[in-house]
């Protein structure tokens, strides 16, 4: 693809045209994205008109743009949010100083890290989900996750776009080694745990973009508060996508809950009629609830304090002036880590438990969508009420990671756990049930039996609407 | 009181597991058994507790198990290899622990590498996950460093860019002496806190090869067998059981005591001086090759050295404020001299290379004696009546700083058989060839003869530092204990550091004379353990904050 073929193709609004060390870069990598996409994108489905939406502009009123497009005629845009003119750092030691719009020196590999590991995990849930298609719940469903899928590529473009205007042929190889390692692959996996987990069924698939994709929420919002201006603006922008891949969860799991809910009503066992029961679809969120916390990191790290520090990596919303201290010196944060077999109390410096600070606004956000869920089953009349599992539970990063917890928090021996960690986590027996489950149902405005109709279509179209044309 | 002796079975971070021609020493670190408490062992990082395991696994492959020929160092967690000294232990430690920590844990390296030099025992660092800072130093103390491919494991020496120190251990040498690292790159790569990966490392020399996850077993396993292949076979003869080292101490007034079997230890607080004392066998001794495997570990050199050993690391960690150390023999000269001529005898003439277990004997004293002279005190040999300053106690004589003897007929000394060469310094010399820089001669002759002397003649060899008659004796003893003690212990281990290891460098005395020097120095430095250091200040809040002037 020649340099004016790529002008034309990316919608950006970062000058592409006029920066020739990104058009040179882009050049060479997006026929290598095109290429990933088609070996390890949805390519089954490529052919196939899919009704996406594809964002255009930062403005407020129309960023997006509705229309039939074959996914690899997409047109992964680049975007930065607009923001104030003179930003100031306004947290950590930087305190007060303009934000940076070049990189500085001395945070380039710390930010680099960053980037990577955020943009590492965007092509890795498109390599997840790409079997999916053959077995979606409705067309409306299946649009959903093509829609999810070519904004994650669009958000892999966003990290891309930084590594290649910021950091030179570090930057460029970096961007190529995003589509060199691939979910679960032994000799390259991801960077990430959750992202080399395979996403098999629906269940898991809405489980991931309501928990693993929420985690995604609050890295970018916190890297939303950034000292170096292009990764602020482009994660602000992402956020804007992301709230749509975090509803696709949320509803799927509500209809899910709600067709089970339903079929209970009526005296109906679910395992008859291949619909989801409650303590499976709990199972699976316990799980992807707990490898999804994972993605926070060690609850006391140095690394977080250093991000922190360097102006980096702020809090959830940090510069909606919640927090009492931007540069977060003195304070300190009180964690519970286990001691034997009970857990005391720990104060650690406030600048250490970063990574914990985001977690607590991540649970409280989950709690708040299991919340939503529960007021449905309220009001549909069954007993069930869906839990969201307590941080500590079966946990593989932090201070919890080596013990054993219950899902309420308790610490555990490893007796109670071999006896009941059945009861919490999806077996084998679960997980093949689910599977026997999925099957396709591509009739416009037909559902599979285990997932109830949204309550509105997209884009005001209505919910029979052939949302993806088969060809 | 810090327990050196440890065993296999009650190792915390390690697992030693033999399997014919290839020992397998993988790294678990327990993080709630740290040395002392006060931090946690995350992520396979290390403290003074795993390094003694660690030499104990060394000392056990080559005494116990002579057969192996390949050392594979690894790591037993999925994606971490090892990520180096503690930081919060060494932001937690004082100056000289920190200093006699970073020593021993290169005594240990470098013992690997005597392995691979002396006894045919090679080693490969399996790295199969992300390897930094005294991880990457322990790789790199092996033969050959195997990187797993992955996409996210590294190598780095992520010291200078994140802590404000240098790599403790050798890093840094090793890199560009050991590997031939082109300077450039080895700047590059120092500098880079999240360090090099898989191809990239290959190229620049950082590993000897990288693999892919799924071949990494398989290729390894592989290279073990061609390395085990290719090795001396010193199968024949079972190994020798590795005893642990007795020690008594005890508490009178002022005095500790270190008592052993051969060896003891007394430091007088008071004047911050110790008697160190080592007696001659007093049994018979092995003088046939199955007389020593019989003897095994309870041989009178073996037993002896390791004695010494213990003491010096009691010394070193325990006594922090001993300056000067008097070394004292007693016993029988003539038994020392015939059971090191046994033990050279044994080494050179059972078979075309000589007994295993005699070579492996001779070169842990040599490890011993370097670890005398790397120790930070001023050491005067007090040659007198009753003493047994031959062959290997003589070059106990020959490390110290001066030679005090007592001018009397009844006081001799000998150069023994091992003087030629079968004991090292760090730098590489005979501690004959290093006394006698500006007369090589003398030092080849005085090696070839070996020869018994009376102290008068020892003294007209340059051998004697002060020959003291007997009236002035115990006067000058005291008088120069007690100026040495007066002086300023950071000058004279400057000063005796400097002046041990006079005309020759190796890797290994590069290791420590340069970089334990500026180590040490970036170590008390404000930049690194200020109060806004960048050692101190790492993990805290505050970020570091330097004083820019260079010097």
């Amino acid at each position: 693809m020649s340099i004016v073929d790529l002008e034309a193709k990316i919608p950006n609004n970062v000058g592409l045209r006029d920066n020739k060390r990104l058009l040179l870069a882009l050049e060479k990598w997006q026929p290598a994205f095109l290429q990933w996409w088609k070996d390890l994108g949805p390519s089954d489905f490529n052919m196939h008109d899919v009704y996406l939406r594809t964002a255009v502009g930062v403005g407020k009123g129309g960023w997006a743009h509705f229309d039939y497009v074959k996914m690899p005629d997409y047109r992964w845009g680049i975007f930065l949010a607009d923001g104030p003119e003179d930003r100031k750092i306004h947290f950590g030691d930087h305190i007060g100083a303009p934000v940076w719009s070049e990189v500085p020196g001395e945070h380039r590999n710390r930010l680099r890290r960053l980037i990577v590991t955020q943009g590492d995990t965007e092509p890795a849930s498109v390599e997840q989900q790409r079997k999916l298609g053959h077995i979606a719940p409705s067309l409306y469903d299946m649009r959903s996750l093509f829609q999810v899928n070519v904004e994650e590529g669009r958000h892999l473009w966003a990290m891309v776009y930084l590594l290649h205007t910021h950091f030179g042929a570090d930057g460029r190889d970096e961007a190529d080694a995003m589509l060199q390692r691939h979910s679960g692959d032994p000799d390259s996996p991801r960077i990430l745990e959750a992202f080399n987990e395979p996403i098999e069924t629906w269940l898991d698939f809405f489980c991931f973009t309501t928990f693993t994709d929420r985690d995604g929420k609050y890295q970018l919002a916190s890297l939303a508060e950034s000292g170096f201006d292009p990764l602020a603006r482009s994660t602000q922008f992402m956020l804007t996508e992301e709230a749509y891949h975090m509803q696709t969860g949320e509803n799927g799991i509500g209809r899910i809950l709600h067709r089970t809910a339903q079929l209970v009503r009526e005296g109906k066992d679910p395992r008859m009629v291949g619909a989801m029961p409650f303590e499976v679809v709990q199972r699976y969120i316990n799980f992807w609830a707990s490898r999804s916390m994972d993605l926070f990191g060690g609850e006391d790290s140095t690394n977080a304090s250093e991000s922190f520090a360097s102006g980096l990596k702020g809090r959830y919303r940090e510069g909606d002036g919640i927090y009492k201290d931007p540069r977060a010196m003195d304070a300190t944060y009180r964690i519970s880590v286990p001691d034997g077999d009970k857990l005391v109390d720990k104060d650690i410096p406030l600048r250490r438990a970063m990574n914990a600070v985001l977690l607590d606004a991540y649970v409280a956000d989950c709690t708040r969508i299991v919340s939503r869920w529960n007021r449905d089953l309220e009001a549909l009349g069954v007993e069930f009420r869906v839990r969201f599992p307590d941080k500590r539970f079966h946990r593989n990063q932090g201070v919890y990671a080596h013990y054993k917890f219950a899902p309420d928090g308790q610490l555990i021996g490893e007796g109670e756990w071999t006896r009941r960690h059945t009861d919490w986590l999806p077996t084998q027996a679960d997980r093949d049930y689910v599977k026997s489950c999925m099957k396709a149902c591509y009739e416009p405005g037909k559902f599979a039996n285990y997932i109830a109709p949204p309550a509105m279509g997209v884009n005001e179209r209505p919910i029979d609407f052939k949302y993806v044309q088969f060809h | 009181m810090i327990e050196f002796n440890t065993h296999p079975d009650r190792y915390r971070h390690w697992s030693l597991r033999v399997d014919g021609p290839a020992a397998r020493l993988e790294l678990r670190v327990d993080p709630e058994h740290p040395f002392r408490p006060g931090y946690e062992l995350k992520l396979n990082s290390y403290d003074l507790s795993v390094d003694i395991e660690l030499q104990d696994a060394i000392n056990r492959v080559r005494f116990e198990h002579p057969q192996v020929k390949v050392l594979v160092v690894s790591s037993a967690i999925d994606r971490v290899f090892c990520a180096g000294a503690n930081i919060g232990m060494l932001a937690s430690s004082t100056h000289p622990f920190k200093v006699n920590f970073c020593k021993f844990t290169n005594e240990t390296r470098l013992s690997i590498e005597d392995a691979s030099r002396r006894s045919g025992l090679r080693s490969l660092a399996a790295v199969n996950g992300p390897c930094a800072g005294g991880g990457y130093e322990l790789a790199l103390a092996c033969d050959e460093i195997h990187l797993v491919d992955d996409n996210s494991s590294a190598v780095s020496l992520p010291e200078v860019a994140l802590l404000g120190v240098l790599p403790g251990t050798g890093g840094l040498t090793r890199l560009v002496d050991k590997r031939k690292v082109r300077r450039d790159l080895a700047d590059v790569f120092s500098t880079l806190a999240e360090g090099v990966r898989g191809k990239k490392a290959k190229k620049w020399g950082l590993v000897d090869a990288s693999w892919a996850r799924s071949q990494f077993a398989d290729k390894v396993a592989q290279r073990v067998k061609e390395i085990a292949a290719a090795g001396e076979d010193r199968s024949g003869r079972e190994g020798i059981a590795w005893k642990p080292v007795e020690r008594r101490v005890t508490q009178e007034g002022s005095t500790t005591t270190y008592a052993y079997g051969y060896v003891e230890l007394a430091i007088e607080s008071e004047t911050r001086a110790a008697a160190l004392t080592v007696r001659a066998p007093d049994s018979p001794q092995p003088k046939t090759s199955d007389e020593f495997h019989r003897a095994g570990a309870q041989a009178w050199v073996v037993r002896a050295f390791r004695e010494l050993d213990d003491a010096l690391c009691q010394l070193r960690f325990e006594h922090e404020d001993v300056s000067l150390v008097l070394v004292h023999t007693r016993g029988s000269l003539d038994a020392v001299l015939a059971a090191e001529r046994a033990l050279a005898d044994c080494a050179t003439i059972d078979s075309a290379k000589g007994d295993w277990l005699a070579r492996e004997i001779i070169a842990l004293t040599a490890r011993v004696l370097r670890r005398f002279e790397l120790t930070a005190r001023s050491f005067f040999a007090v040659v007198d009546r009753g003493s047994a300053f031959g062959g290997v106690l003589f070059e106990l004589a020959l490390a110290c700083d001066r030679i005090y003897a007592l001018e009397d007929p009844e006081v001799e000394v000998a150069v023994g058989p091992l003087a030629a060469g079968g004991l090292p310094m760090a730098h590489g010399l005979t501690r004959l060839q290093s006394r006698f820089l500006a007369e090589p001669d003398r030092a080849r002759r005085l090696a070839q003869e070996q020869p018994r002397m009376a102290i008068a003649d020892a003294d007209a060899e340059g051998l004697v530092t002060f020959l003291v008659d007997a009236v002035d004796w115990e006067d000058d003893l005291r008088i120069a204990v007690e100026e040495r003690a007066s002086l300023s212990p950071d000058a004279l281990t400057g000063m005796e550091a400097n002046l041990r290891f006079g005309g020759a460098e190796t890797c290994d005395s590069k290791i420590f004379g340069r970089l334990s020097a500026w180590q040490n120095w970036i170590f008390t430095r404000p930049n690194a353990t200020g109060e806004r250091g960048a050692l101190v200040s790492y993990g805290k809040p505050e970020s570091a904050s330097f004083d820019w002037r260079r010097t």
